[in-house]
């Protein structure tokens, strides 16, 4: 499934994007996490947490193709 | 969710004292408040690692940072016997000494405003998808991560 990502602060930097288009093999939130950091491992030492339509999702949502999804580091409001 | 329509919170740079002032003045007219309370955001200037911080640059996943702020107003509204309440934050470059964060509750008395601001200031800093980049004299920068 092809699956638009949005990027923010540090995780936007370390992939020099902002937003892209990924094709994701299974439609879990593991699988996401498992790609993304096989793309930028450092991702793997970090905590982050991946936003579906504007919410935090839980390691259980399924995933659909024309969900908004935002890969997002710690928040820094205040 | 709520019908009520989502606010933007943000404003570009830092928040100036003459929008404080500004906003306090907007409450003159509304007398059945007898306190108001306020809370402020400012920019440190922190040493890390030897160097100290300059500024902060503000970015944010802005609709579902105004989803999240909007789902904190209606909480606090509806946990607290609140007249009115205002929340500004800063997005771009706040210099060290800046405000970044307005927070403005008012009510009938002030136990409520006071419990009020704490809490929406704590849902914030959890809650709400805001990134700080914070730069140093030199251009060099460090993300910032709240505690």
């Amino acid at each position: 499934m092809k699956l638009n990502v949005k990027y923010f602060g540090l995780i936007a930097e370390w992939m020099g994007r902002s937003e892209e288009q990924i094709d994701l093999w299974e439609n879990s939130i593991a699988a996401l996490r498992q790609q993304l950091e096989t793309n930028c491992r450092r991702l793997s030492n970090i905590t982050y947490q991946v936003a579906v339509n504007q919410k935090i999702a839980s390691e259980e949502l399924e995933l659909s193709e024309n969900d908004e999804v935002a890969i997002l580091p710690p928040f820094a409001g205040g | 969710m709520s019908e009520k329509k989502i606010k933007n919170v943000f404003v570009q740079g830092p928040i100036t004292p003459e929008k404080i002032a500004t906003s306090i003045a907007h409450h003159q007219v509304k007398t059945n408040i007898g306190g108001h309370d306020i809370f402020l955001g400012q920019v440190r200037a922190d040493e890390i690692g030897g160097k100290m911080v300059r500024a902060i640059d503000y970015s944010a996943y802005q609709d579902m940072a105004n989803q999240a702020m909007h789902d904190i107003r209606e909480a606090a509204f509806s946990k607290f016997d609140l007249t009115c309440m205002h929340i500004y934050h800063s997005l771009g470059e706040v210099k060290a000494g800046e405000i970044c964060l307005f927070v403005f509750t008012s009510s009938v008395h002030r136990k409520e405003c006071f419990d009020a601001t704490r809490f929406i200031v704590e849902e914030i800093k959890a809650n709400a998808p805001i990134f700080g980049k914070e730069v140093f004299e030199d251009e060099t920068h460090v993300w910032k991560e709240n505690k």
